[in-house]
């Protein structure tokens, strides 16, 4: 399915095409790229993007995105993501940026955003808390004013990739007396500050993809703090509009249900009833993302007319989540007995996995794509989104 | 791919719209299916007055050239008011089948008083232990002359009591189930040895088990090709029934929300329920992935393009499935007042229960689709 494009579109979509083809690095190739490279291997498609300027297609051209439009936009997002691209540092680039060049004085600008455009700054989220998960509103961790500093101490956690970062954007409590959402201010804390330390949280499929942040006694600089104090809140949500969208995840489903009709025709005989039984629940995902994939082009091409499109970025969430976790499920499914194998972490090539070599990352993908309905918000704060935006409920 | 409908389509719309809302609410609808004929021969004739039965046609055919997508607006409109004349019967499917297999004079024999509301038709295909298979076929065709003679049986024919001409499948060779030898017939509903056992639908419609006694009918198309054909007007024919099924699941998810709105319980209107508004965004999400694969399946039906049945067989699957799931918690929402036969919502449950079985039900299609995707 494809979007009717204009010669003009459609000479740009050859572009991208050729360009993933020619230039994706061969080693970024793993696996599984998600756990499997090392930080400087997971940054190589981000500098070749940036060479080419093409690496924040949604930041306006003043600060150095490309200009596209919403169509050119989605058409980039498409190819990469049929390619199996990594994408680049998601909350360098789709989510802080976007907030320090809406919101940030032009100090901060200058100083940030051409180091998350380069990715020489990795940046990490600071929102989560362990009292604070889906009501972000909540949080405690505290900024009080000393000078020209805050002095902040608290307890960020499931914070993703912080053993990589430079830098933290954090939600702090600048107001313990205001209602919990005035409260709230939003700072830039450099990673290597006394008194941050990373804790690593190893989830169920073994990978340390998240976090413990601790801040104790954290002396941060006054001119980190993005807007006014206590309006965090405000661009806190500016920011979760971006993380949600896109979260379609067309390309990926594609490539994924692909994969798993290949491994389903090798492990399951024709004449055992199981292979009917993949076949259906095969047809049916793959009718969840074609109805999807429908949608989404539904969408664009409304936003290209200019229509909103309310918070189909939920939508997107909610079914592109649930779908992906059902392909995992399947794909550990079909390898049988195997999917009771699961790689060792860090993964090296000395430890042994027994199966078929197209079998070795289906565990783990099963076990950790069961975060993809709990982070961003959850599938149900998603489906709250809805009932009271779209509903009226 | 978003349908940006042109001027054309925005005026075809907007005035089956009008129409409907004036002489076609449910208590309107409530009144014709009541009736001794079960159907309304004065709005039939406001839809040709008002071009409907004229808009897919081709020019050439005397039709106003609307294509696939204007069936498609047309049936969403319908849909949404549970019409229950034969649109779909008389204009897509015989209508389609005589536009492209018919020879001039059959096109200028019938085509016009389908246009002009004179004629209805229905396509009679479906036997007795055949379920959804269109190759299986045991009435048999003829020769007589210029004509054919048929003998056989077609059961639960939507829409034949109210028919004047049927398009009925019969086999000149081959046996039961065998793809090949199967033809396509007109024939006159009141021809000598047509017999028909009348009986109501569960969404107020009628149909008809018929048996034909060496009837006499002309052959529409070639001799051999009738699967083949019937295969193309299955793939037109679900376009039509997943934009019938989208208005009418459209309709269930306003109701549904209005009632939960004031609808209260424990002092308070349940649409305050949490577990009630997450089936609501539920119903939501399935209405508009369904409108979207609607909409993608007619722009490609009207395209042309390749691998359409494999589409069709796709989106009878998702969208059957989708407007089953937004029945079903319409009138779980709805309480015993979803039970009534005095309220819409059962009726637009009925009539999604009919479109799941027309032409194949989801567990049919959807192993279709699988065996398509297993050969491409």
């Amino acid at each position: 399915m494809e979007l009717a494009l204009s010669p003009e579109d459609a000479a740009f979509r050859d572009e991208v095409r050729s360009f993933i083809a020619e230039n994706y690095p061969a080693e970024m190739r793993v696996p599984n790229p998600e756990t499997d490279l090392t930080k400087e291997q997971s940054l190589l498609w981000h500098r070749i993007l940036h060479k080419k300027g093409w690496i924040a297609p949604l930041w306006p051209k003043e600060y150095g995105g490309p200009g596209w439009s919403i169509t050119r936009r989605f058409i980039f997002e498409q190819e990469t993501s049929r390619a199996g691209t990594l994408p680049p540092l998601a909350f360098s680039v789709t989510m802080v940026g976007p907030v320090i060049y809406t919101f940030g004085n032009e100090a901060q600008k200058k100083k940030f955003l051409p180091r998350i455009l380069s990715g020489e700054d990795w940046w990490c989220q600071g929102y989560s808390e362990p009292g604070s998960g889906s009501d972000l509103a909540t949080v405690r961790t505290k900024a009080v004013r000393d000078g020209d500093h805050y002095i902040v101490n608290g307890h960020k956690t499931w914070t993703t990739l912080a053993q990589h970062a430079d830098w933290i954007f954090c939600l702090v409590r600048t107001d313990p007396n205001a209602k919990p959402q005035s409260g709230i201010s939003f700072l830039l804390i450099d990673m290597k500050s006394p008194g941050v330390t990373v804790r690593p949280i190893i989830t169920i499929d073994g990978s340390h993809e998240v976090n413990d942040v601790f801040l104790e006694n954290v002396r941060v600089p006054v001119e980190n703090l993005i807007g006014e104090e206590n309006k965090g809140w405000t661009y806190a949500k500016f920011l979760l509009g971006n993380e949600r969208t896109s979260m379609a995840g067309i390309g990926r489903s594609t490539r994924y249900i692909n994969k798993l009709k290949k491994i389903v025709e090798a492990e399951v005989a024709p004449d055992d009833p199981t292979h009917l039984d993949f076949q259906r629940e095969i047809a049916l995902v793959e009718l969840d993302v074609l109805a999807l994939e429908a949608t989404e082009l539904r969408v664009v091409a409304q936003m290209a007319r200019g229509i909103d499109p309310g918070p189909a970025a939920s939508l997107f969430k909610i079914r592109g989540t649930e779908i992906f976790q059902k392909i995992t499920e399947l794909t550990h499914r079909a390898i049988g007995n195997y999917g009771l194998a699961l790689r060792e972490q860090p993964v090296s090539a000395n430890h042994f996995m027994p199966g078929s070599e197209y079998g070795h990352t289906a565990s783990e993908k099963y076990l950790n794509s069961r975060k993809l309905s709990i982070y961003g918000g959850s599938n149900e704060i998603q489906r709250n989104i809805i009932a009271k935006a779209v509903l009226g409920l | 791919m978003d349908i940006q409908f042109t001027e054309e389509q925005e005026l075809l719309r907007s005035s089956i719209q009008r129409l409907l809302r004036d002489q076609y609410d449910f208590e309107a609808r409530r009144k014709i299916v009541a009736d001794e004929q079960g159907f309304s021969r004065r709005q039939w004739e406001a839809f040709a007055e008002l071009g409907l039965l004229a808009a897919p046609f081709t020019e050439d055919a005397g039709g106003l050239g609307g294509g696939p997508l204007s069936t498609m607006i047309i049936a969403h409109e319908f849909g949404r008011h549970l019409v229950v004349e034969p649109f779909v019967e008389t204009v897509v499917l015989a209508g389609g089948l005589i536009e492209r297999l018919g020879d001039a004079a059959q096109k200028q024999g019938f085509i016009p008083d389908i246009i002009d509301g004179k004629k209805i038709w229905t396509l009679a295909w479906t036997e007795k232990g055949g379920r959804f298979d269109l190759a299986d076929v045991t009435t048999t065709a003829r020769r007589e002359g210029e004509d054919y003679l048929l003998s056989g049986g077609k059961s639960a024919v939507i829409a034949a009591p109210w028919a004047d001409y049927l398009v009925v499948s019969a086999r000149t060779s081959g046996s039961r189930r065998d793809p090949g030898g199967v033809g396509l017939f007109v024939v006159d509903r009141r021809t000598a040895g047509v017999d028909l056992q009348s009986f109501k639908t569960i969404d107020g419609r009628r149909a008809a088990e018929i048996s034909l006694r060496n009837v006499r009918g002309q052959l529409l198309g070639k001799e051999g090709e009738g699967v083949a054909a019937l295969e193309a007007c299955r793939d037109r024919a679900i376009g039509a029934l997943c934009a019938e099924a989208v208005g009418a699941m459209g309709e269930l998810n306003s109701a549904t929300l209005e009632y939960s709105k004031t609808r209260k319980q424990f002092g308070t209107t349940i649409g305050s329920f949490q577990v009630l508004q997450h089936r609501m965004v539920d119903m939501f999400i399935a209405h508009q992935e369904a409108l979207s694969l609607m909409q993608h399946l007619n722009l490609s039906i009207s395209g042309g393009e390749s691998g359409l049945s494999r589409l069709a067989s796709g989106a009878k699957t998702k969208i059957g499935y989708a407007a089953k799931f937004v029945a079903d918690q319409a009138v779980q929402l709805h309480g015993g007042m979803g039970m009534t036969d005095e309220l819409n919502v059962g009726h637009y449950f009925k009539r999604i229960s009919s479109i799941n079985i027309q032409f194949g039900d989801p567990a049919f299609h959807v192993l279709r689709y699988a065996r398509f995707g297993a050969a491409a």
